[in-house]
C-alpha cells in the first residue's frame, strides 16, 4: 500500500499534500545532506568508483517523505548510477541507506521493489512483445499464478487475475493508454512507453517511485498531463524522487531539490532558492563563466546521446 | 523407374514417425528456453543425452528396474540444469550459450570416454534396456497399408511418444497462459524491467531451464527406446541445431511450433533424400551431376536452401506472428 503521509508539520484538514510537503520542508536548512523531518530513505557515504573515476560520492541525503523530491545536476553527475545504487541494479562501493527504516544495502533489486521502492529507467523498458495489459498486470506483486505448480492450475489464481486487470484497467484509462491495451507495447510511442512504464511502477503499489527522466523524448503536449500524474502520486500519499534536465518542470511539481555535480551532492533547497545558488550555475556552466546567466533557462534539455550502460550493470542480483 | 509407392510411404511415415516425436519433444522444451524465456541453450543435446544415459546405464549396466530409470534421467536432467544455470543465470545471456555449447561436448564425451566404458559402454553405447518398455505393448501385430506400414514395436512406441508430445504441449500451453508464463516471456524481453517490478529473475530462468530440459528428456527416452540403443556421437551439437531449426521453422513461442515444425523438417527431408537416390538412379539425373552417394548431402542442402527462402519470406515461421517479429526491428 503507499505509505501514509505522516509528514511531522501539522496536516490541516482539507489541505493538499503539496501544502503539507511544502509546510514540512519550510525549517529545513538549504543545504547539501539537509535533515528532514520525516525522511523515507535515507543514504550515507554511499560510493561508486569505476576504474579511476568516482561516478558517486554522497556523503548524507534524506528524502523526505510524501514530498516530491527533484535530483538534477548536468550529464554525467552520477544521478543514473545513484539510482541504480539505491534500487539494488547496481553495488557500492562503500555505503549504506535506509529505506522506511530498514537497511537495503546489498539487497537484490527485485526485494528493494517489494519493499515499495520502485524505479523506472532513463532508457525506457516496455516488454515489446507482450500486450500493453501484460505489461500491468505483470507489475502486481504477490500474485498466486506467479509460482510453477499454482500456475499449472487456473482455478487457484483466476479471481486474483481478474482484480488485477480491474487495477490495470483503471489505470491505463488514467493514463490514457486504454485505447492501446491489446497492443503490443513495441508499438507504442516513446511518449506511451514513458506513460506505460510509470504505470507499471504503479502497479507495485510503491512507496517510493524513482523516476529518471520521466519527460526525456515526450511531446510536450503529452509533458503536461505527465506532470499531472506525476503530482497525483503525491496526492496518494506516495513519495516520488526524479531526475529531470528541463528546469521548468522542475520548478513547477517539485517541493524540494537536490543537485548533484560529479557525483556529489552540492546544494539541496527549494526550487527558487537552488536555482539562485552560485554553486548550482558554476556546476551548469563552469566556474569560469562570465557574467551571471539567467538560472531560470532550461539549463540542458538534451538526453544523453549513444547508448548508455549505466542503465543496466553487467553483473546483476 | 521410379518407385513413387515407397518414395510416398517413407514421407507419410516420417511424419508420425519416432524421429519426428523425438525432436519434437526436444524442440517442445527447447522453445521453452529459447522461444519463452529467450535462454540461449545450445546444449539441449546434452538434456537428451543425460536422461537416455541415465535410464540405460540403470537398466542396462545396474540391472534396476525400468521407471527406476527414468526416475534416474530425471534426476540426471534436473541436476544438469542446475549445473548449468547457477553459474551463468546470473550473467549476460551470452554467457549460457557459451557455457552449454561447450557443456555439451564434455558430456557427449564423457558418455565415450574409455575410463567410464565399464558404465557407459564408451563409443558402442549401450543396448538391452529397453525389453521391460517393449514387454508392456498391449499390440499384438503391426499395420501394413498400402500408404503406411509400421511394426507392433513401431506402434507402441509411436504411440506412447504422441502421447507424451501432448502431455507437454498441454503443460506448455497451460504454463504460458498464466503469470508464470507472463513473467517468464517478460524475461525474454528486459530482465531489468522484469527486476524492477519485484520478481526474482533468477529463480524464474532456473525454473525455465529445468522445465526445458524435463520436456526435452522425453524426447531422449523415446529416442533410445526406438532404436533400443543409445550411442553417444547421436549426441552432437548438430542435433541441437537441427532442433533449433525445428523451432524457428514452427514459430517460437508458439505452442504447437515445435511440433508442426518437426513434421514439416522431417518430411521434406525424408522425401528429398528419397526421390534424389531415386531420380539419379533412374537416370532422370545424370551422374555427372550427382551420384547416389552424393544426393544425401544434395538433400541437405536442398533443406538448408528451403529454410533460408522461409526466414527470407517468412521470418516469424510458421505459426508466429509477422508483426510481432518485426517489433524488434524498430
Ligand atoms: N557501467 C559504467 N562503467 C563505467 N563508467 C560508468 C558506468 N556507468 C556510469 N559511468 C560513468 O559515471 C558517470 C555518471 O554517470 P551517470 O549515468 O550516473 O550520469 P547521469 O547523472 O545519470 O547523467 P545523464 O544526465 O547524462 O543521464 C559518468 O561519467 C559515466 O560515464
Ligand atoms: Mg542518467
Amino acid at each position: 500500500m503507499p505509505g501514509e503521509p505522516t509528514g511531522a508539520a501539522p496536516a490541516r484538514a482539507g489541505s493538499t499534500a503539496r501544502d503539507r510537503a511544502t509546510e514540512a520542508l519550510r525549517d529545513v536548512a538549504r543545504e547539501p545532506g539537509a535533515a528532514k523531518p520525516d525522511p523515507i530513505l535515507v543514504a550515507d557515504g554511499v560510493v561508486r568508483r569505476f576504474g579511476g573515476l568516482t561516478a558517486v560520492n554522497v556523503n548524507h541525503v534524506e528524502i523526505q517523505r510524501g514530498a516530491i523530491t527533484a535530483l538534477i545536476g548536468p550529464n554525467g553527475a552520477g544521478k543514473t548510477t545513484f539510482f541504480n545504487l539505491l534500487t539494488g541494479f547496481d553495488r557500492p562501493d562503500e555505503g549504506q541507506w535506509k529505506f522506511n527504516g530498514d537497511a537495503v544495502q546489498g539487497v537484490p533489486p527485485h526485494k528493494v521493489a517489494r519493499r515499495g521502492m520502485v524505479r523506472t529507467f532513463q532508457l525506457t523498458k516496455a516488454l515489446s512483445r507482450l500486450s500493453v495489459i501484460d505489461n500491468m498486470r505483470l507489475g502486481a506483486v504477490g500474485q498466486k499464478g506467479e509460482t510453477f505448480w499454482r500456475a499449472l492450475i487456473p482455478s487457484l489464481w483466476r479471481k486474483q487475475e481478474a482484480e488485477i486487470t480491474e487495477r490495470a484497467d483503471a489505470l491505463l484509462e488514467r493514463f490514457k493508454l486504454d485505447k492501446k491495451r491489446e497492443d503490443f507495447a513495441g508499438s507504442l510511442s516513446g511518449g506511451q512507453r514513458k506513460l506505460l512504464e510509470m504505470a507499471r511502477a504503479l502497479m507495485v503499489e510503491p512507496h517510493m517511485v524513482m523516476l529518471d527522466e520521466p519527460m526525456a523524448g515526450v511531446n510536450p503536449a503529452l509533458t503536461q498531463s505527465l506532470l499531472g500524474h506525476v503530482k497525483n502520486l503525491r496526492e496518494d500519499g506516495m513519495t516520488v524522487l526524479f531526475v529531470e534536465h528541463d528546469m521548468d518542470m522542475v520548478r513547477d511539481i517539485s517541493d524540494w531539490v537536490i543537485v548533484m555535480a560529479q557525483g556529489q551532492v552540492i546544494a539541496e533547497g527549494t526550487p527558487d532558492s537552488v536555482m539562485a545558488d552560485p554553486r548550482v550555475i558554476d556546476a551548469y556552466l563552469g566556474a569560469h563563466h562570465d557574467g551571471a546567466p539567467d538560472p531560470s533557462a532550461p539549463i540542458d534539455n538534451e538526453p544523453a546521446a549513444g547508448p548508455k550502460a549505466t542503465d543496466g550493470p553487467a553483473e546483476r542480483e | 523407374m521410379i518407385n513413387w509407392d515407397v518414395i510416398f510411404s517413407v514421407s507419410l511415415e516420417s511424419l508420425v514417425g519416432a524421429t519426428t516425436i523425438v525432436y519434437a519433444l526436444a524442440a517442445i522444451g527447447l522453445n521453452v528456453h529459447f522461444g519463452y524465456a529467450g535462454l540461449l541453450n545450445f546444449g539441449q543435446s546434452a538434456f537428451l543425452g543425460v536422461a537416455a544415459y541415465g535410464m540405460a546405464i540403470t537398466v542396462s549396466t545396474f540391472d534396476l528396474p525400468f521407471w527406476l530409470g527414468i526416475l534416474v534421467g530425471l534426476a540426471a536432467t534436473v541436476v544438469l540444469a542446475l549445473l548449468l544455470g547457477i553459474p551463468t543465470l546470473r550473467l549476460r545471456a551470452d554467457y549460457l550459450a557459451i557455457v552449454t555449447i561447450a557443456a555439451a561436448e564434455i558430456v557427449r564425451l564423457l558418455f565415450r570416454s574409455v575410463s567410464l566404458s565399464e558404465w557407459t559402454g564408451g563409443s558402442d553405447g549401450l543396448q538391452s534396456f529397453s525389453q521391460s518398455f517393449y514387454d508392456l505393448n498391449p499390440y499384438s501385430g503391426g499395420i501394413s497399408t498400402t500408404l503406411i506400414s509400421f511394426s507392433a514395436r513401431e506402434l507402441w512406441i509411436i504411440t506412447v511418444g504422441w502421447i507424451v508430445v501432448a502431455l507437454a504441449l498441454f503443460i506448455v500451453w497451460l504454463l504460458m497462459r498464466s503469470p508464470w508464463g507472463r513473467v517468464i516471456k517478460a524475461i525474454r524481453e528486459d530482465e531489468d524491467a522484469v527486476r524492477s517490478l519485484g520478481k526474482s529473475v533468477f529463480a524464474y530462468k532456473m525454473q525455465a531451464l529445468i522445465l526445458g530440459g524435463v520436456l526435452g528428456s522425453f524426447g531422449g527416452y523415446i529416442f533410445a527406446l526406438s532404436l533400443a540403443a543409445i550411442q553417444p556421437d547421436t549426441y552432437g551439437t548438430e542435433f541441437t541445431f537441427y532442433m533449433y531449426t525445428i523451432v524457428i521453422l514452427g514459430g517460437a513461442a508458439r505452442v504447437l511450433g515445435p511440433v508442426v515444425g518437426s513434421m514439416i523438417f522431417w518430411l521434406l527431408l525424408t522425401f528429398i533424400n528419397a526421390l534424389l537416390p531415386a531420380l539419379v538412379s533412374a537416370g532422370t539425373i545424370p551422374t555427372s551431376i550427382m551420384t547416389t552417394n552424393q544426393a544425401g548431402a544434395v538433400g541437405y542442402i536442398l533443406v538448408g536452401v528451403g529454410l533460408i527462402l522461409l526466414l527470407i519470406f517468412r521470418p516469424q515461421g510458421i505459426f508466429g506472428d509477422k508483426k510481432e517479429v518485426m517489433l524488434d526491428a524498430r
